[in-house]
């Protein structure tokens, strides 16, 4: 068993796992943040991603003692004051979530994307970097056209503040 | 229509909760003292079970228990079983086997789970199913349909000699060979439909709670249909009566079917919740989806469709073999028969059809309905028959349609449906402009020019949805009624919550129905709750699957709103001394026609629940429900165009565009409709391209048990979709809507094959048309 702290949504927060237990689980059984979604075990379907000290990260993927020490953002940390942030806001307005099962990773992932990429994103790029999360429903159209909307909102804003 | 009434685009009201991480799925459920359950599964695809030792298992870290089937056929729990009752062609009823929840004697595919261990921790669980040791004696194993059916085979179960299950017909034999003898021309045609794994995101899941003191039990699944997963437990597992069974399907991440019947799992969840005195909590992991879930798809038929010299149909004879898996599922034996032969007239007048189903047995796991069950097989085999025999008669494809369209309506087919309304030429022209039809032919010369092959192909479906009426498909062997029902509770501040028999799984339930109350009513749809999915809270209700929500379950609403209207307007009427012929109800008021006198909805709800100044003998409160049994199914139709490049020199196929031309009759929601359509079309263009299920016909090992191996549709597999709707309402319910669910999977598969082989020039393709595939079809055919 491991006893380790980690920053998650801006609290420091500490448990005691199994060496084996994969962050995601930590997240969601130690932490009780069940926003974090499990749809496979092979790191293809993108549900599980969250925000690493920066990156964003597939949580399946990495034992939670590997994430001792680091600043998590999950889906439950996006959202401040009650606000949606703008990517969610975006995947509302273009009703780019169907079940919402892989919505809190399609989020993460898309505010990633759009930090590295800003408003410079166009769509065939949008669904080269969702190579790694798979949606059932929406056939991603929706989904698209939501990230797009987001980084030209976001990039907006960005120039407005400079 | 107001800002959120009928046909408004209204922004999901269920979205805030899924975007910020606030999603109630049956895996976040939490309770004090739970543990979790593993189950260990067969290796085999066919094995005898000699002997279970769960010795060393029971004597690991954190074990609570290790139960099996024994203990559970001697607990009384009973067989899974097939809910809708066909009979052969002989008259005589489908051979279904036993299939036990957790097997005993028999394994019959790999997967086939033979014990469940219960402890404090997955990972301890799981370390203990591994310790768990089952003796098996494997036997000889058959996994493909057309081969399961000859002699000397491997036999599944005792009950179904050859294992066929059932050998059934539809439609008028003499007539059609009659007509096939007399023809001018016959296409014939081998159509396969290949193996499907659904692949809802959220992975199933179950949470089993047994209450001591009171003897009840509470169930939290992953259901479409979570009163019918409380009948069928009850009536048919043993597992407890009704009154002591409490079932709940939370937020549900998709179904697409595959979450309609009810598996071994929760009822394995709920009898060790009882045998082990702890809540038990089991959650799939994706490997284990891919071999249990049901599967979808898995025909190989034979067609001929027979044409007079002026191109007109004059019949259609199908001869298909259905793969059912290794046990018969819930509702599988209605999937190849009266949800597929039925719709094999398609969008055509055709005097003649006949069809012969025979269902198989094989060493794979069950194979059930999946999104279009039935329709996009019959789709696949009719557009694809359609595409040849234009090819061999020299007309376009277009041309071949319109000749044969049906034209007025009501329409009766040779094999049962009746058309209520439909206008196929409107959905074909519309179609045809969006995807510029007419300048092909110069797009085509360019990409010769860049070295590709560009090709282009249609599709015209029909589909039925909202299977009705219940006497009807009771009558046809279903097991149960198709209606559904809806409660419509008026608080006393005038905020309403309506209980609904239907599921949503991703469908937008909350915000759709809402806005009936909305457009009704005038209120906003923030002060509408709909609440489904919990047997303690909706009294029956047939849940959501074949498209059935809007033209079923929102009719019961519309209805009981007529209800709750009718009482609304005595109150007011009587509040304001008026006719009560004369109320009308907008934007929130109850109004004297004519008159500056209004009441506003929430004083009247008031009034309804003080009860002070009620009419003479009228009730207080303002609550009522309504079952609602449709008279006919809804036949949602339309015209996919697909245009495609391929690459000669690699067999890659780019889709260049996808046009939907469909028509759904009135529509609720726009956004939410589109949304439907854009999903459909993913999984059918996931079949045409990427998807199928392979087993290793030697043992029966599963070859696609992982997204590594399974090639799920990504963002950039897929265009952005041309999406359009036409309105022929459809007559038969009170809100003229006909459903949208399944469409797009239904009708794209075959405008996408038929793309294909016309770049290529080589008609014989077959799904999934892998570069592997197209490139060898391509060469073959210079």
């Amino acid at each position: 068993m491991a006893k380790i702290t980690m920053t998650v949504n801006g609290r420091q927060v500490s448990g005691t796992c199994d060496d084996r237990t994969l962050l995601v689980h930590f997240i969601r059984e130690n932490l009780g943040l069940t926003g974090t979604h499990v749809g496979c075990e092979t790191s293809q379907c993108g549900a599980c991603v969250i925000h690493m000290d920066g990156l964003s990260v597939k949580s399946c993927s990495i034992l939670a003692v590997q994430a001792a020490g680091s600043s998590i953002t999950t889906i439950e940390g996006l959202a401040k004051d009650g606000e949606l942030h703008p990517v969610q806001a975006a995947f509302k307005a273009h009703h780019g979530l169907q079940c919402g099962f892989c919505t809190p990773g399609m989020v993460m992932t898309a505010v990633d994307m759009i930090a590295r990429h800003g408003s410079n994103l166009d769509e065939a790029t949008v669904r080269a970097e969702l190579e790694g999360n798979i949606c059932r429903c929406t056939g991603y159209h929706n989904i698209v056209k939501a990230i797009l909307a987001a980084a030209g909102e976001m990039g907006g804003v960005r120039q407005a503040a400079e | 229509m107001g800002v959120e009434g009928i046909g408004a685009r209204v922004a999901r009201k269920e979205d805030k909760r899924f975007l910020t991480g606030k999603g109630r799925y049956t895996d976040d459920m939490s309770v004090p003292g739970m543990k979790y359950a593993v189950f260990v599964r067969s290796p085999h695809a066919h094995a005898k079970i000699k002997s279970i030792d769960a010795t060393a298992a029971k004597a690991m870290p954190g074990v609570i228990d290790v139960l099996d089937g024994k203990q559970l056929t001697a607990d009384g729990i009973g067989n899974l079983i097939c809910g809708w009752m066909i009979h052969s062609k002989d008259g005589s009823p489908m051979r279904m086997g036993a299939w036990r929840p957790l097997a005993d004697e028999t394994v019959r595919y790999v997967g086939d789970a033979v014990a469940v261990v219960v402890a404090d921790s997955v990972n301890e669980a799981r370390d203990a199913a591994e310790a768990v040791i089952v003796d098996y004696d494997p036997l000889p194993v058959v996994t493909d349909p057309v081969k399961a059916l000859a002699d000397g085979q491997p036999q599944l179960h005792p009950e179904a000699p050859n294992n066929m299950i059932f050998d059934w017909e539809l439609g008028d034999a003499a007539a059609t060979d009659a007509a096939i003898a007399a023809a001018a021309h016959v296409t014939e045609v081998k159509i396969l439909n290949n193996r499907l794994s659904p692949n809802a995101m959220e992975p199933r899941a179950a949470l089993g709670i047994y209450d001591s003191g009171d003897d009840h039990y509470t169930c939290y699944t992953t259901s479409q249909n979570p009163h019918l997963a409380r009948l069928v437990m009850s009536a048919f597992y043993n597992v407890a009566p009704e009154n002591k069974l409490r079932v709940i399907a939370p937020d549900v991440g998709g179904g697409f079917g595959s979450k309609i019947y009810i598996y071994p799992e929760e009822i394995v969840c709920l009898w060790a919740s009882k045998r082990t005195g702890v809540p038990v909590k089991w959650t799939c992991d994706r490997t284990e989806a891919f071999l249990t879930d049901a599967h979808g798809r898995d025909h190989v038929s034979t067609v001929k469709m027979a044409f007079d010299s002026a191109n007109k149909i004059t019949a259609l004879k199908v001869d298909t073999i259905a793969n059912l898996g290794a046990y018969m599922s819930l509702f599988s034996s209605c999937v190849p028969t009266y949800l597929y032969a039925t719709l094999l007239s398609g969008q055509y007048d055709i005097p003649a059809i006949h069809a012969n189903v025979r269902t198989v047995y094989t060493n794979t796991a069950p194979v059930d309905a999946y999104r279009g069950a039935g329709r996009p097989e019959a789709t696949y085999l009719l557009e694809r028959t359609m595409e040849t025999a234009a090819r061999e008669l020299g007309l376009s494809p277009a041309e071949l349609r319109r000749i044969n369209f049906i034209r007025s309506f009501p329409h009766q087919t040779p094999v049962i449906m009746n058309y209520d309304a439909g206008d196929y030429e409107a959905s074909l022209n519309a179609a045809m402009a969006a995807a510029d039809w007419d300048g092909f032919a110069a797009r085509k010369e360019e990409a010769e020019r860049r070295g590709m092959k560009r090709g282009i192909g249609m599709s015209c479906y029909i589909e039925a949805c909202g299977l009705a009426p219940s006497s009807a498909v009771g009558s046809l062997g279903a097991g149960v009624g198709l209606w559904e029902s809806a409660e419509v509770r008026v608080n006393a501040v005038g905020t309403i919550e309506v209980m609904t028999g239907s599921h949503s799984h991703g469908q937008g339930h909350e915000t759709t129905f809402a806005q009936l109350v909305a457009d009704r009513f005038g209120v906003p749809i923030d002060s509408v709750n709909i609440v489904h999915g919990d047997t303690d809270k909706v009294q029956m209700g047939m849940g959501t699957y074949g498209s059935r929500s809007g033209a079923v379950g929102m009719s019961a609403v519309a209805k009981a709103l007529d209800k709750v209207e009718a009482k609304a307007k005595k109150i007011a009427a009587h509040l304001m001394e008026a006719d009560e012929s004369d109320i009308v109800i907008e934007n929130g008021e109850l109004k004297v026609a004519g008159t500056d006198k209004s009441v506003p909805w929430f004083q009247m709800a008031l009034a309804a629940y003080t009860a002070h100044n009620l009419p003479a003998g009228m009730e207080p409160g303002l609550k009522e429900g309504a079952f609602y049994d449709p008279s006919n199914f809804t036949f949602p139709a339309g015209c996919y165009i697909c245009e495609v490049e391929v690459d000669p020199d690699t067999g890659q196929t780019e889709i260049i565009q996808f046009v939907a031309a469909d028509d759904f009759g009135n529509i609720i929601n726009p956004m939410i409709v589109e949304g439907q359509v854009h999903g459909g079309l993913a999984q059918g263009i996931g079949q045409a391209l990427l998807e199928g299920v392979h087993y290793d016909p030697e043992n029966g090992q599963l070859l696609t048990a992982s997204y590594m191996d399974y090639a799920m549709p990504r963002a950039d597999d897929l265009p952005s979709f041309k999406v359009s709707t036409s309105n022929t309402p459809c007559p038969n319910n009170p809100l003229g809507v006909k459903g949208c669910g399944e469409a797009g999977a239904i009708g794209s598969p075959p405008a996408l094959i038929n793309a294909i082989t016309d770049a290529i020039g080589n008609n014989a393709l077959t799904m999934p048309a892998t570069p592997e595939k197209v490139w060898a079809a391509a060469h073959a055919a210079n």
